[in-house]
C-alpha cells in the first residue's frame, strides 16, 4: 500500500521534506518505521511519536493506509 | 461529546494584548458570568549554553492539533461548570515577551475557573503537537520540549 507519511519539528530536518509518499506491504507500523529508518539513518537517533489518521499509534498497531505523522516531542505554550 | 467540528485555534504570530482585551470586552454581554481566569504563555528569553533566546518559530500539526484543542475543550465543558472559553496559540515567529498562548475560561462562579483554566493549560501542553524551534541571537537554534 502507499501511504502519505508527513513529518513535523526536528524530524523535517532528518528528511528534508514534510511530506512523502511511501510504500510499504502492509503489516503494521513497526514495518514502516523500518522503511523509513533504511532511507534516513539520523532518524533513530530522534524521539518521536506516531499518529495514524491524527490519533497516537503504537509499533504494534496495524497499518490502515491512512495518513501517518511523525511526531516529536510536543512544545506549545 | 459534541459534533462540532473543530474550530482553528491557531493565529500567526504573536498574539496581541489588544486581541486580548477585545476578547475581555466581548464578553460584557454575557452577564452570568461571574469570574473569567486568564492564562497567557509569554516566550521566554532563556539563556542556554551562554546563548539567549530571541525568539520561538511555531509549527504544528494543524488538523490533529485543532481536534486536540476540540476534545480539551468538551472534556473542561463534561468537567467544569464553564460559560464559555477560548483558547488560542501562534504560529510562526513569536519574539521573546510576545504572547504565544491564550486560555479565557469564564464561569458564573470563581473556584471553578482556577480549576479549569490549569486542567486546559496542562492538557494543551501535554496533548497537542505544536512544536516550537528556540532561535538564538546568533541565529543557531533549538527544538523546544515541553516538561
Amino acid at each position: 500500500m502507499y501511504i502519505t507519511v508527513k513529518y513535523f519539528g526536528q524530524i523535517v530536518e532528518v528528511t528534508n521534506t514534510q511530506e512523502e509518499t511511501i510504500e510499504v506491504a502492509g503489516g503494521h507500523v513497526s514495518d514502516l518505521v523500518e522503511v523509513l529508518n533504511s532511507k534516513y539513518d539520523q532518524l533513530e537517533n530522534k524521539d518521536f511519536q506516531i499518529a495514524q489518521n491524527q490519533e497516537l499509534v503504537s509499533l504494534e498497531t496495524e497499518l490502515t493506509g491512512l495518513e501517518i505523522a511523525l511526531l516529536p516531542p510536543f512544545a506549545g505554550g | 461529546m459534541s459534533d462540532k467540528k473543530p474550530k482553528n485555534a491557531f493565529r500567526q504570530g504573536a498574539i496581541s494584548s489588544d486581541f486580548i482585551g477585545n476578547s475581555i470586552y466581548k464578553h460584557q454581554t454575557k452577564t452570568s458570568i461571574g469570574a473569567h481566569n486568564i492564562f497567557l504563555g509569554q516566550v521566554r528569553a532563556d539563556e542556554i549554553n551562554g546563548k539567549i533566546v530571541s525568539a520561538i518559530e511555531y509549527t504544528a500539526y494543524e488538523d490533529m492539533a485543532n481536534q486536540k484543542f476540540h476534545d480539551i475543550r468538551e472534556a473542561a465543558f463534561e468537567k467544569f461548570e464553564l460559560t464559555c472559553m477560548h483558547i488560542y496559540h501562534s504560529l510562526g515567529t513569536v519574539k521573546a515577551g510576545e504572547i504565544c498562548l491564550f486560555v479565557f475560561v469564564s464561569s458564573p462562579r470563581r473556584k471553578v475557573v482556577f480549576e479549569a483554566l490549569e486542567y486546559i493549560v496542562e492538557a494543551i501542553k501535554d496533548e497537542v503537537p505544536v512544536f516550537g524551534k528556540e532561535i538564538f541571537e546568533d541565529s543557531s537554534h533549538q527544538w523546544k520540549v515541553n516538561n
